[in-house]
């Protein structure tokens, strides 16, 4: 907020380079899918397997825009009190006993008085409405699929009018629509009617090429051979039949945790060691494992150029 | 950056696009194609790879529409099959093809009117629909079908009574939101301070609330192979009567493989909707390979349809073609990832009822409970068998 907020990019190129200027490798689709979320003023739906950098772009395009960001995190149940707004009961209370402490003051004008905006407190949803002007906020709304239906239907309305209603003030709508990223792991089927108000995008795992990117840019300090095949090893994995698919968050971590234990180069021991950064169920850890683990770190040295 | 004009070829073009990914099957709206005209003018036309990407992003609301997308687009916007070479200002570059790319399905094809039949058919559209399912039934012609007789009217409304009272051994729980209720355990601080300022007695009274109580996600697993089979029709008629019935499930039946019949089911008509799995199932009355189409469901399916505390109703005789291979695993895995599993087993009798097949012997440790439906051959039957009382609870 207090820093410089920059202006939105005007093209496609512009969008990559504000997002790797946040150190976010992204593919030319996605940066499509954020420019026109950008510039039409549209939310961004987000889909993808868990760990694929979803989140991320919120956070960067906040600090890229030098907006501010505001996250709510859905969860079963979520209701307006804890989305959007909710009165503050105990000073309401003590605002109540002052009057009558005080002598006649008639009913009404004491409800309006203790309804007003001095005794409401802001949640996520309507402080995103209430940002600077001239700079809107990054409402990051973050796996939506975990809430329920009935919040959803609520959103509906917020998301195509950038507008809640409180009954006891009236309607608030944001002077500047935010911008707004939702994110859903698909545990279950958003409804058709918010996807119809945002712009899509499935976040696929990255190429080999864009995850040794994305490794380099997010741990500098590790060796480029390693890296390397850190990279090839796990794209050998994903086209194993696994559970739970490692994603870049877990490529980056295992390419930390091996650095960390000052390896220059993968070895089956290695992988047999640090197997748990990487995959997180053990029946997947247990297929994986000691001779699978060699065959596919020797399948990905072999697709290695000679470095 | 090219402008777009609003009126122009282009504009068209993308309408008979939009158009023939409709006729596809992609739903698109007409405030998509106005979304896509708008977005156009944003993004320019200048690169292929970016006119692609700006109309899958308001095109597409699933990942599932990406193929028939990108498809489509090869299809349609390349030079040789667009009338008149339309596109003004539409940079027409060999199309980013991938090397494996597949061959079009045909109804793909026809929807955009590529081949001769298709234009035929878009002046009669009552034949592109008797064609479509021509083509669809000659494609699983060479497996097993089924046919399900039609229900007599007498029959679905006894059915339809019956299912009225029918109650599946699943209680409603408690979510965590909440709604008025005046002995709920929470205060309503809000309506409580509301009330107190209309009235004008002395003493505040508390409002209350309590939990919301809801039906949880319910994913059906129903066996359809040749010991179910006479089972089957009369199952698939519960698990329509269900889906109809409340929101929130899912139903997958299988037999040496998994299909998702969810959609289909979703006909208000039973026979349509029958109909409709009857054409999307291609093992009918075949083997079970119980372990293999559950380890599948666990990889592809659980994660998007286990969320929310679902419960899983698994209907099965637990006889087993591949002897148990795989299987404790992938009961293991099913079972840890849902909230209660329910095996209802319409085979064997529970007056001395003894584990003796492998796929039996291996299932049972992994299920919540077991509701063993000797010879159910009607819904009254299973009504019967659904009724609380009968149920062997055997939670560890």
């Amino acid at each position: 907020m207090s820093q410089h907020s920059k202006t939105v990019p005007t093209s496609i190129d512009e969008t990559l380079a504000l997002l790797a200027s946040g150190e976010y490798v992204a593919e030319r689709s996605l940066a499509t899918a954020v420019f026109l979320a950008l510039r039409m003023q549209r939310p961004l739906f987000l889909e993808g397997e868990a760990g694929v950098g979803k989140t991320e772009i919120a956070k960067v395009l906040a600090g890229a825009l030098g907006r501010r960001l505001i996250r709510l995190q859905c969860y079963e149940g979520l209701d307006i009190a804890s989305a959007v707004y909710e009165w503050n009961y105990p000073r309401q209370m003590i605002e109540i006993r002052l009057t009558e402490a005080e002598g006649a003051a008639s009913r009404d004008k004491l409800e309006k008085d203790i309804f007003s905006e001095r005794f409401l407190i802001r949640r996520p949803l309507l402080q995103a409405l209430e940002g600077p002007q001239g700079s809107p906020p990054v409402l990051l709304i973050d796996e939506l699929d975990r809430t329920d239906e009935p919040f959803e239907a609520y959103l509906l309305e917020v998301l195509s009018d950038f507008q809640v209603t409180i009954p006891e003030i009236g309607t608030i709508k944001a002077a500047e629509p935010p911008i707004v990223v939702i994110t859903s792991n698909r545990t279950r089927e958003i409804h058709d009617a918010i996807k119809r108000r945002c712009l899509y995008h499935w976040v696929d795992y990255p190429s080999a090429e864009r995850e040794l990117e994305i490794v380099r840019r997010k741990v500098p300090g590790v060796a480029m051979q390693l890296s390397r095949e850190v990279v090839a090893f796990v794209q050998q994995l994903r086209a194993v039949d696994l559970f739970k698919l490692p994603g870049v968050a877990e490529t980056i971590d295992w390419s930390r945790a091996l650095s960390a234990l000052d390896r220059v180069a993968l070895d089956p021991q290695a992988i047999n060691d640090t197997l748990g950064v990487l995959l997180k169920y053990e029946d997947d850890i247990a297929r994986v494992r000691g001779a699978p683990a060699a065959g596919l770190l020797e399948k990905a040295k072999a697709e290695l150029p000679a470095a | 950056m090219t402008r777009v004009p609003a009126e122009g070829k282009l504009s068209q073009n993308v309408m008979h696009f939009a158009q023939a990914l409709r006729r596809a099957g992609v739903a698109v709206g007409p405030d998509r194609v106005l979304d896509s005209l708008r977005a156009l003018e944003v993004t320019g036309v200048a690169r292929r790879e970016d006119f692609y990407w700006t109309l899958a992003s308001v095109f597409l609301s699933r990942r599932e529409q990406f193929e028939l997308f990108d498809q489509a687009f090869q299809l349609f916007w390349s030079s040789r099959l667009l009338p008149e070479s339309a596109v003004a200002g539409l940079p027409l570059a060999a199309p980013s093809t991938g090397p494996d790319r597949e061959a079009p399905p045909g109804r793909l094809a026809d929807a955009l009117g590529l081949t001769r039949k298709a234009r035929l058919e878009r002046e009669s559209p009552r034949r592109a629909d008797e064609a479509e399912s021509a083509a669809g039934a000659s494609q699983i012609e060479a497996l097993r079908r089924r046919d399900f007789e039609t229900m007599t009217t007498d029959e679905l409304m006894q059915a339809k009574k019956l299912i009225a009272g029918l109650r599946l051994p699943i209680p409603a729980i408690g979510t965590r939101r909440l709604q008025p209720d005046s002995r709920g355990r929470f205060v309503d601080l809000r309506g409580t301070l509301r009330a107190s300022l209309r009235g004008n007695a002395d003493v505040i009274l508390l409002r209350r609330r309590s939990h919301q109580h809801r039906h949880p996600p319910l994913v059906i697993l129903c066996d359809i192979s040749g010991s179910m089979s006479r089972y089957s029709r009369m199952f698939l008629h519960f698990t329509h009567a269900i889906t109809n019935d409340r929101d929130r499930v899912h139903t997958f039946v299988f037999g040496t493989r998994l299909t998702n019949i969810t959609r289909h089911l979703r006909h208000r008509d039973v026979d349509k909707a029958l109909g409709a799995v009857s054409l999307a199932v291609a093992d009918w009355s075949g083997g079970t390979r119980i372990g293999a189409t559950l380890k599948e469901f666990n990889l592809r399916w659980s994660r998007r349809v286990l969320g929310q505390n679902a419960e899983v109703l698994l209907i099965s005789d637990g006889l087993d073609r591949d002897a148990g291979l795989g299987l404790p695993q992938a009961m293991e895995r099913l079972h840890k990832s849902c909230r209660k599993l329910i095996w209802l087993n319409p085979l064997l009798r529970f007056d001395g009822f003894e584990p003796k097949t492998t796929g039996v012997r291996l299932m049972l440790p992994h299920v919540d409970a077991f509701v063993p439906a000797h010879s159910v051959e009607s819904l009254a039957d299973l009504a019967r068998f659904l009724a609380p009382a009968q149920q062997d609870q055997r939670r560890q």
